[in-house]
């Protein structure tokens, strides 16, 4: 009794952790574990390998300069940019026509628990692997090529562009999806005009923001093999012909760079 | 013709909101629901389009059961119930005309609403409710540049274009200042005697209720305590209503006047040891 009626002076900022024990303990195993990778990582490594690895790499730059110029050279390397945007757009378009179900599915206000559960699946699935992977097994599976290129991207917007959209679909106003209901119309219809308008804005804008994404993608799946200007950038890598290389990815940082201004300026309309 | 009987409901979490409620409405009478905050206004009248589930009882509009039909059959009877609600419950992203139009999906295919793309004639009713509700020339305003009163006046629009056999508002004012309040319930006993439809509508204000209604509905914990003519309500029926009170102890709770609404929410929980411990309704 004694006890309970002494009034409680001291406080403790809450832990997100079980307890203070837990949570230290947590920090103690973190530290160990990063310092524990240091050492066997970078335990090898001694300061000459530095000091000559960045003597490699400027010998490296200063022999791409200058980029090479000659017409053919060139023009393959806009043939590929080119092959690279497309696959980009293409791959956007199919990957979000296939997001568009998978996030309506995933969207835990307006399905069982059961469909939910489903489409999360296909998502994390989607999110679990890395592009490059998805690249060689889709490569492995239909040939080298643009084609593999367009499913690896496909597949990791699916991922991406549904999470996203489910997301923003969880969060829309549920009343005016019910006052419509309540008029006697269908589930679909009111979904088609009670939620559909609420999402158009953020469905926009993730669009061009996946393409800008779907771009670098795009320009690094040819390295295995998936097509694109990434296949030109590997040969030219193994070939020594560093000149060329300085082309190919001057190339590059120009579309993506022209990308993402389009990108950003778009989804600053639409906001 | 409205006619609820036995209506019981009993939410998941154990709250029974309703304990078995029998009433009618009808003709185009202006039916206010009174009483405390969580006495089950808001469940009675999702019951009857089964926004909400009803546990128990029957519903019927105009000779039709309603509890027992399929989601198909449901539907076709929502036509014809209209609804109004607290915070409009518009889309705010489209137009006052899509707002309105969106009263008669329950007419057109999914592909037509989609392209809203709605038979002419029920672009004319909408132009001609839009008037009537005193939104004429806001057609292609977006909702979410209108001010609650004129929001509240398309969800009644929108209601109106059903054609409906009743209109059901759940404290339709709530969100409103006094003036639009009033002009809100103009508007809507308006429609009761120009559609020729009863109103049923939930209401906080007790004096607004008394001075719209034909009849008044008094809700306390689930159970309707009062059922009559609006000049019927006297300070006992409110004290029953907003206190719980039963015949004896209601002179000593003494005179408590028109700001009771408030004044007794408090004590409500008190009054009526059988209250269940309330949860959050989220819902206002
Ligand atoms: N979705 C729900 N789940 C569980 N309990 C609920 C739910 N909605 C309402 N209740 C409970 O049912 C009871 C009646 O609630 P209801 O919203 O119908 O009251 P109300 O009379 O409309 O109140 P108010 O005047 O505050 O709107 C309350 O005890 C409430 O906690
Ligand atoms: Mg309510």
């Amino acid at each position: 009794m004694a006890t309970e009626q002494t009034p409680v002076t001291t406080w403790q900022r809450p832990t997100v952790f079980y307890n203070h024990t837990v949570k230290w303990v947590v920090y103690v195993l973190t530290t160990l574990f990063v310092l524990w990778s240091l050492v066997s990582l970078l335990g090898g490594v001694s300061p000459q390998r530095i000091v000559d690895g960045m003597g490699f790499g400027a010998s490296l730059v200063s022999s791409m300069v200058p980029p090479e110029t000659e017409a053919t050279a060139v023009n393959r390397v806009i043939g590929l940019v080119l092959e690279s945007i497309a696959m980009a757009m293409i791959a956007t378009v199919t990957g979000i026509l296939i997001s568009i179900p998978v996030a309506f599915g995933a969207a835990g206000n307006l399905m069982p628990r059961s469909v939910y559960a489903l489409n999360r699946g296909i998502i994390s699935v989607s999110r679990a692997v890395d592009g490059l992977i998805v690249a060689i097994i889709a490569v492995k599976a239909v040939g080298i090529g643009p084609l593999a290129g367009i499913i690896a991207i496909s597949f990791k917007t699916v991922g991406f562009f549904s999470k996203l959209l489910a997301e923003d679909i969880e969060d829309v106003d549920m009343g005016a999806m019910e006052a419509i209901e309540a008029t006697g119309a269908s589930k679909l219809q009111s979904v088609l005009y009670g939620i559909v308008p609420q999402v158009v804005p953020r469905f926009i804008g993730l669009t061009v923001y996946r393409w800008d994404i779907n771009l670098r993608a795009s320009a690094i799946v040819g390295i295995v093999g998936a097509g694109g200007i990434g296949t030109l950038l590997l040969q030219a890598f193994s070939r020594y012909e560093y000149n060329y290389v300085a082309t190919i990815l001057l190339a590059i940082i120009l579309v993506v760079l022209a990308g993402e201004l389009f990108s950003a300026y778009v989804r600053k309309r639409v906001q | 013709m409205l006619e609820v009987t036995n209506l019981r409901k009993v939410y998941p979490t154990g709250d029974e909101a309703l304990k078995g409620i029998t009433t009618t409405v009808d003709g185009n009478e202006i039916v206010s629901m009174i009483g405390p905050s969580g006495a089950g206004k808001s469940t009675f009248i999702r019951c009857i389009n089964r926004l909400t589930e009803p546990t128990e009882g029957e519903v019927t509009l105009d000779g039709q059961e309603l509890t027992r039909l399929s989601k198909t059959d449901l539907r076709k009877v929502r036509r014809d119930i209209g609804m109004v609600f607290q915070e409009y419950n518009l889309v705010e992203r489209l137009s006052v005309m899509e707002n309105v139009l969106s009263g008669r999906l329950g007419y057109v295919s999914n592909w037509a609403a989609f392209r809203r793309n709605f038979p002419q004639e029920d672009v004319e009713r909408a132009f001609e409710i839009l008037e009537t509700v005193g939104l004429g020339g806001m057609e292609n305003k977006r909702a979410d540049e209108l001010s609650g009163g004129q929001r509240q006046r398309v969800g009644i629009a929108r209601a109106v274009i059903q054609e409906p056999k009743i209109l059901l508002a759940d404290e339709p004012t709530s969100s409103l200042d006094p003036d639009t309040s009033h002009a809100v319930m103009d508007l809507l006993t308006d429609i009761a005697e120009t559609e020729n439809i009863p109103v049923l509508i939930n209401i906080h204000e007790v004096p607004l209720a008394v001075e719209y209604a034909d009849r008044i509905l008094g809700l306390h914990n689930g159970e309707l305590v009062f059922d009559g003519k609006t000049t019927a309500l006297d300070d006992h029926a409110k004290d029953v209503i907003y206190r719980g009170a039963v015949p004896e102890t209601a002179t000593q709770v003494g005179a408590t006047t028109r700001s009771e609404t408030r004044a007794t929410d408090s004590t409500t929980a008190t009054a009526t040891p059988s209250t269940p411990h309330r949860a959050a309704t989220g819902e206002d």
